[in-house]
């Protein structure tokens, strides 16, 4: 049974005039089992949150700890983050020129797995997984990312998640850019991977997708901390209200 | 891989980015050449077509010094519709693909004793040539001429490997309607210096493609010159260059558009990785590409792109294009030099890959563009070469753990 648990998150991002702080101390914990929300306006920092969690180096952590199970996160690199078994589906994912998306997954399961997957069974499991995300197949032999549409990048985020499983995966607005349709089949991956074993932090700005992905608990981020949590009630609120009320309390407290 | 930033280009080369050269391209017509050493100044090293090269580093090569009395051994077996000769300098075919244009070349042209020539007729099988260098401490220079006749459609692989120093000149002379793809691998010893004048001729309708890979060697330095005969030729010439710590590859072109009608496509990448306290990588891609007011309908592309793997490392790159007619299909030249990008890395690590993995997969599909260029299939394919070269990457690789 895995635990992420976020403590007191401070972080800087770098930028051409120095670090610009944008987490200030956020505190969240994820068991697994219980998928949590996260809605906030553009700006508050939810990516920067993602991203501080997996290790990206343009985003400096100035105090604060992230555990997973107990064990320190931010001492580890990046890939030994994945290998501990957190998974960042991203918001904007990453062109790779030249680096096939066959050749790419599987690396990618050999390291998080620990050892090569069987050959014939992997490639049952890779045609498998591309087929229950309407990925075909010739999106194997392309480059990883390399002029897929916004939803087809989005579908392969998902198709990563299928095939690494982590204990907790990060999903920034996996639901953006998405049709009607590839918001069902998106979703329907999302849930797949849901069990007692995992936990998910589900970033996103519009309670569309949480029709399709029923939240236990949802957060409200503004101004570079949860500033308000509760149930799947809290979404329609925001739905409602929008997040107008929260800004003004976030801009008063700091 | 598609970082803008300009890292390590040579302070002079202010513009370089934009492909303006300081000096005009001179046709291969108006270059200063000659087959006597004697008519070249030795180099000082501030000449043009010097100034990147350290001279210290070429035993001798460009000043008489070097006694070229050494022995590199050109290795490669007649079969169906290859004729191996060879002859002498006085051989009325010998110099038909050119004139040496620099000292070091002129030099070689004045040196060797025998020359091989290779003539490829029909549709023979895939040929390998191997020239072996002449043994470390000494100093050779060699000749070799490929030549096609009209209609033949061949590929040849041309090996350099062992230790020395050689200097020769590569004449490749394609008859009308031919088709050659010649796969040239510089794999040395550390400690070899190799410096090669390649001829490029093309006759009407011909068809060439040279794929160079420099991987060893202290110092290689190729210099390719394409002329075309007459309407019709097609030639690309594309590159990959692996600068280790201390290593200097250089690569100076030159595609002279003479008459009209022909295309050329250019493509050259270097990857670069140096170490603390030794002599940086240091790579030089100097691309000179002329059309000439008679060649219109001339379609041309050249584009060279450096990769930075570590700090400790120099890449200048000039691509020049200089176009005297309005009448042209297409021209373009472009050059990036960049650093490993760390939005790749982090995506590729943040799935569980390794860093050192995740910097070879990229590595690997950086040069994967140029490797794939050899044909594996096919009556011309050679089918074990694009594996046993991507090894050799990946040994180049292991060696500093990148
Ligand atoms: N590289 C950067 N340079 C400067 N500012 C940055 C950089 N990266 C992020 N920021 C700033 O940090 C703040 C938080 O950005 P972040 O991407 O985390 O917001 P977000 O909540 O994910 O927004 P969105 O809903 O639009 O995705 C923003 O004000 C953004 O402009
Ligand atoms: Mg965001």
């Amino acid at each position: 049974m895995s635990t992420l648990e976020i403590k007191d998150l401070h972080a800087s991002v770098s930028t051409d005039d120095g670090p610009k702080p944008i987490l200030r101390g956020v505190d969240l914990t994820v068991k697994a089992g219980e998928t949590h929300a996260i809605m906030g306006p553009n700006g508050s920092g939810k990516s920067t949150l993602a991203y501080a969690i997996a290790g990206h180096p343009k985003y400096e952590i100035t105090s604060g700890q992230v555990l997973l199970d107990g064990e320190d996160v931010l001492g580890m690199t990046v890939d030994e983050r994945a290998r501990a078994g957190l998974f960042l589906a991203m918001q904007y994912p990453v062109e790779v020129p030249g680096v096939s998306m066959a050749n790419f997954l599987r690396s990618a399961a050999t390291a998080i797995r620990g050892e090569a997957p069987k050959l014939r069974t992997w490639v049952k499991e890779v045609k498998g997984a591309m087929s229950d995300l309407g990925i075909s197949e010739e999106f194997a032999d392309r480059s990883v990312n390399e002029g897929f549409s916004g939803g087809e990048k989005k579908r392969h985020e998902v198709l990563q998640l299928a095939l690494l499983n982590p204990k907790i995966a990060i999903l920034d607005e996996t639901d953006s850019g998405l049709d009607v349709d590839a918001l069902r089949v998106v979703s329907e991956g999302v849930n797949r991977y849901r069990s007692p074993e995992n936990g998910i932090l589900l970033i996103t700005h519009y309670t569309r997708i949480l029709q399709h992905i029923t939240p236990d608990f949802v957060h409200v981020f503004a101004g570079g901390r949860v500033v308000e949590s509760g149930g799947p009630e809290l979404a329609d609120d925001l739905e409602k209200n929008g997040y107008e009320r929260f800004v003004r309390e976030a801009a008063a407290a700091s | 891989m598609t970082t803008p930033e300009v890292a390590g280009l040579a302070p002079e080369l202010a513009g370089a980015k934009e492909g303006q050269g300081e000096k005009p391209v001179l046709s291969a017509g108006e270059r200063f050449t000659s087959y006597d050493v004697e008519a070249f100044e030795v180099p000082g090293g501030r000449e043009e077509n010097w100034r990147f090269t350290p001279l210290k580093r070429l035993r001798g090569l460009h000043d008489g010094s070097a006694a070229l009395d050494g022995r590199a051994p050109v290795t490669v077996t007649a079969a169906e519709g290859v004729t191996v000769e060879t002859v002498g300098r006085d051989d009325a075919r010998i110099g038909e693909g050119g004139t040496p244009a620099d000292r070091v070349a002129a030099q070689a042209w004045s040196a060797f004793t025998e020359a091989t020539v290779v003539t490829f007729d029909g549709t023979p099988a895939p040929l390998t040539i191997t020239i072996e260098g002449p043994g470390a401490g000494a100093t050779a220079a060699g000749h070799l001429q490929l030549r096609t006749t009209p209609f033949a459609e061949a590929t040849v692989v041309l090996e350099h490997r062992g230790s020395g120093v050689l200097a020769d000149n590569l004449e490749v002379v394609l008859a009308d309607s031919s088709r050659l793809t010649v796969v040239v691998t510089e794999e040395w010893a550390d400690d070899a210096v190799h410096v090669t004048a390649q001829h490029l001729s093309v006759g009407r309708d011909a068809t060439l493609k040279v794929v160079s890979v420099s991987l060893g060697g202290d110092l290689v330095r190729v210099s390719p010159t394409v002329t075309y005969r007459a309407p019709g030729g097609d030639v690309e010439l594309v590159g990959l260059g692996y600068a280790d710590a201390g290593q200097h590859l250089e690569q100076r072109l030159l595609v002279d558009h003479a008459v009209p009608h022909c295309k050329s496509n250019v493509l050259y990448k270097n990857a670069l990785q140096g170490r603390a306290g030794t002599t940086d990588a240091h790579t030089v891609w100097i691309g000179d590409v002329l059309i000439q007011a008679a060649a219109e309908n001339t379609e041309t592309f050249e584009f060279n792109r450096n990769l930075v793997l570590t700090e400790h490392a120099r890449a200048d790159s000039v691509p020049n294009l200089e176009i005297e007619t309005g009448e042209i299909v297409s021209a373009g030249h472009a050059s990036a030099t960049g650093r490993f990008d760390d939005e790749q890395l982090f995506y590729l690590q943040s799935r569980g890959i390794p860093q050192d993995q995740a910097r070879r997969l990229v590595v690997r599909a950086f040069f994967g563009e140029i490797l794939q260029r050899i044909p594996t299939h096919g009556p011309g394919g050679l089918p074990d070469l694009r594996e046993r070269l991507e090894a050799a990457i990946e040994a180049e690789l292991a060696v500093t753990g990148v």
